[in-house]
């Protein structure tokens, strides 16, 4: 193999592997957030570690994609574009395909922005934009069924399925729960926090 | 100066006595525009000037009026404070969601020109271009034609705007009479921005008691000194008060605060059975021992020593055969379930509130310090009062009905009424 | 100008979700039903940073520092 193929080879792994890495990211992003929405989590595991992790895997997020786009673009096998990075469906090799890759950055990207200006646009706004979210993984996920050619591999099919599999049943979960809410609770799963269960169990009451 | 000649004229005639809101004669029906400029004179509010206006607020000022939908804030200050914004609205607040209470519904029925007087007055002097009207509907009809009279007399410069009041307890609180008025929606909004900054629409919004308008336009006409010759040299003027209960004649009447509540009750005939206990203000307000209260004069200060206060003016008279606890359980119960549910400690905690008082009230085994630690949890704890005045007439229940609590504790009870005394209005499907 | 913060919660927009008082459990404390009470008063300087990331973490944004001269 020639050191240019060999470069193109070693470009173009590092953009599948951190690809995986970055839906398995995304998924247990989405995970967090439903789970810190809905007050699924373990009894005495304290709120806050949710939602620091949420935030904090999402900024991990950023670092793995930039690797994943910058390694894409760069291996003069596929000609991809600079364009494709933000404009979907620019790309000359697998045009829907990347597509659907740039659909879910963009999309993501404004969950993300608006996270970090959150104290600035206020509660509203911020939520509106975090809903498109739950449109931003499945662009990835079919993204990452048609990008690469690599579900041969039995191991990236189980983790591919895997996480279609926990977000879907996040996502149910989400909706289930959404469709009970009648009352404003601190979880939608009638399930309080640790603290609240303490103070409860202090005053005696059963309700 | 010349104002103050025609308002001394007027002085002479028949207002320099009670009732002054409402006719004295004994009809039903609302006093058109005719009879309205006959009996109270002219009143000039279009188009003042500066200076005007300034002197009308001291005028207002001078004379000590102070709100009469309950919270008794000074009225010349609200007026100051909103006249220094940019635009402002007025908004004449008639919803009273009190059950109990009707002073607001007999005064728009009675006297509407008087309130549209002072809603327009209000909007000149704080430089506003509208005002609305917010009316119960029972006396919607009334107070359109009234509008509409005033329309065609062409005499007023502020356009007002008739509407139909919400059918909430809270829907009478000033934030949520805007909030009403712009979305439909009749609960409570944070603070800050408080109304007067930001309301209708962000601009500066003056939410006035109908009742205080009415006081208003009559200020104007004859100034402070006579609004202040009756009433207490701290509480001067006169209220509408709303007696109902065990009374002979439950009606709405006009009384110099201060007026013994004795007096106040031979109003209404009296009452028609001995008496144990009364509520005093409102359904935010407090029970008070019958003979300890009767002495004592209907105002704020004058009631102060036994922990209560005049509120919106409902004097609620308990007979003995009564039971305050079980009365005070179902007032709680729906004030329970006529939170806006906006917040959290009022949504669960007068829930579980009027759950354990209902337990107490019914005889069942409860938990007196829970209820006292949930009464300390709630109070001040939600965007509006709404729990806080809960949790003040729970308060004043407990103190009253203390030997009640007792009785309960081991299963009896003394009254023997069966029929209710405080109305409550047929519970909501959830 | 001598800037105290106070912490104060907005009624309407809290959930009751808890994180606050996790982050900070000198100031906050749950109610029966899971809502925060606030400790009147000023935050104490050694808090100041607690009492931010409270403010920051809370998903209604619900807290806020006002700073009162």
């Amino acid at each position: 193999m020639s050191a240019a193929a060999a470069g193109s080879q070693g470009l173009w792994f590092v953009s599948r592997a951190s690809g995986l890495m970055l839906l398995v990211l995304f998924s247990a992003v989405v995970l967090l957030g439903v789970a810190g929405r809905t007050g699924a989590a373990p009894r005495h595991w304290p709120r806050f570690v949710s939602a620091e992790l949420h935030r904090t895997l999402a900024l991990f997020l950023i670092a793995f994609l930039a690797l994943h786009v910058l390694t894409a673009i760069l291996d003069p096998f596929v000609s991809i574009g600079w364009a494709a990075t933000v404009l979907p469906f620019m790309s000359g090799y697998r045009t829907l395909a990347i597509g659907l890759g740039t659909l879910a950055v963009d999309l993501g990207g404004a969950v993300l922005l608006t996270s970090v200006a959150r104290g600035h646009l206020g509660f509203r706004a911020w939520r509106a934009v975090h809903w498109l979210a739950y449109l931003s993984w499945p662009a990835a996920f079919a993204h990452s069924l048609t990008a690469g050619n690599d579900m041969g591999i039995w191991w990236v099919v189980v983790i591919e399925w895997g996480c279609a599999a926990a977000v879907a049943i996040a996502v149910l979960a989400r909706l289930i729960a959404g469709l009970r809410h009648d009352t404003r609770s601190g979880t939608l799963f009638g399930r309080p926090s640790a603290a609240f269960e303490r103070v409860t169990e202090r005053a005696g009451t059963h309700r | 100066m010349r104002s103050t000649d025609s308002r001394q004229r007027h002085a002479g005639r028949a207002v320099d006595q009670l009732p002054r809101l409402l006719p004295a004669d004994g009809g039903t029906g609302p006093a058109g525009l005719a009879e309205h400029l006959a009996r109270y004179g002219p009143l000039r509010s279009a188009g003042l000037s500066r200076s005007s206006r300034e002197a009308l607020i001291d005028e207002v000022d001078r004379s000590g009026l102070t709100g009469r939908g309950g919270a008794g804030f000074p009225a010349a200050r609200k007026l100051a404070g909103v006249a220094a914004g940019h635009a402002p609205v007025v908004v004449a607040n008639g919803t009273e969601g009190e059950p109990a209470s009707c002073k607001d519904k007999v005064l728009l029925a009675r006297s509407p020109q008087l309130v549209l007087d002072g809603a327009v007055l209000a909007a000149e002097i704080a430089g506003a271009s509208q005002a609305v009207i917010v009316v119960h509907h029972s006396v919607r009809e009334i107070v359109d034609a009234a509008a509409a009279e005033r329309t065609q007399a062409g005499a007023d410069r502020v356009r007002v705007r008739v509407m139909t009041a919400a059918d909430r307890f809270v829907a009478g609180e000033a934030s949520a009479v805007v909030h009403w008025i712009e979305d439909g929606v009749p609960a409570p909004t944070r603070k800050p921005p408080r109304i007067s900054e930001r309301g209708l629409g962000g601009r500066p919004t003056l939410v006035h008691n109908v009742e205080t308008l009415a006081h208003l336009a009559l200020i104007a006409r004859y100034g402070a000194s006579w609004f202040r010759s009756v009433g207490t040299p701290a509480e001067p003027g006169s209220m509408l008060v709303t007696i109902m209960g065990a009374v002979n004649q439950p009606c709405v009447c006009e009384i110099a605060i201060g007026t013994s509540l004795a007096e106040t009750l031979s109003l209404a005939g009296g009452a028609a059975a001995p008496l144990q206990a009364l509520l005093l203000g409102g359904y935010y307000g407090s029970w008070a021992d019958a003979a300890a209260a009767e002495t004592l004069p209907f105002s704020s200060e004058g009631l102060a020593v036994l922990g209560a206060g005049a509120g919106a003016g409902l004097i609620a008279a308990l007979p003995q055969d009564a039971c305050g606890l079980a009365e005070t359980a179902r007032v709680v119960r729906y004030l329970a379930d006529e939170s806006a549910r906006q917040c959290g400690p009022c949504l669960f905690g007068l829930d579980a509130i009027a759950g354990e008082l209902q337990r107490l009230a019914e005889g069942r085994t409860s938990d007196l310090s829970l209820l006292r630690r949930w009464l300390g949890q709630v109070e001040g704890r939600g965007a509006c009062s709404h729990p806080d005045g809960a949790v003040g007439l729970i308060r004043s229940a407990l103190d009253v009905f203390k030997p009640e609590l007792g009785q309960h504790a081991r299963g009896w009870c003394h009254a023997t009424r069966t029929a209710t005394v405080l109305p409550v209005p047929p519970r909501r499907q959830p | 100008m001598n800037a105290i913060p106070r912490l104060l919660v907005d009624p309407i927009a809290c959930d009751g979700r808890g994180l606050c008082a996790e982050i900070l459990p000198e100031l906050i404390t749950l109610d029966d039903w899971g809502f925060p009470i606030i400790r009147d008063g000023d935050v104490p300087g050694r808090l100041t940073s607690e009492a931010r990331e409270a403010v920051r973490i809370c998903p209604k944004l619900a807290l806020r520092l006002e700073k009162l001269g």
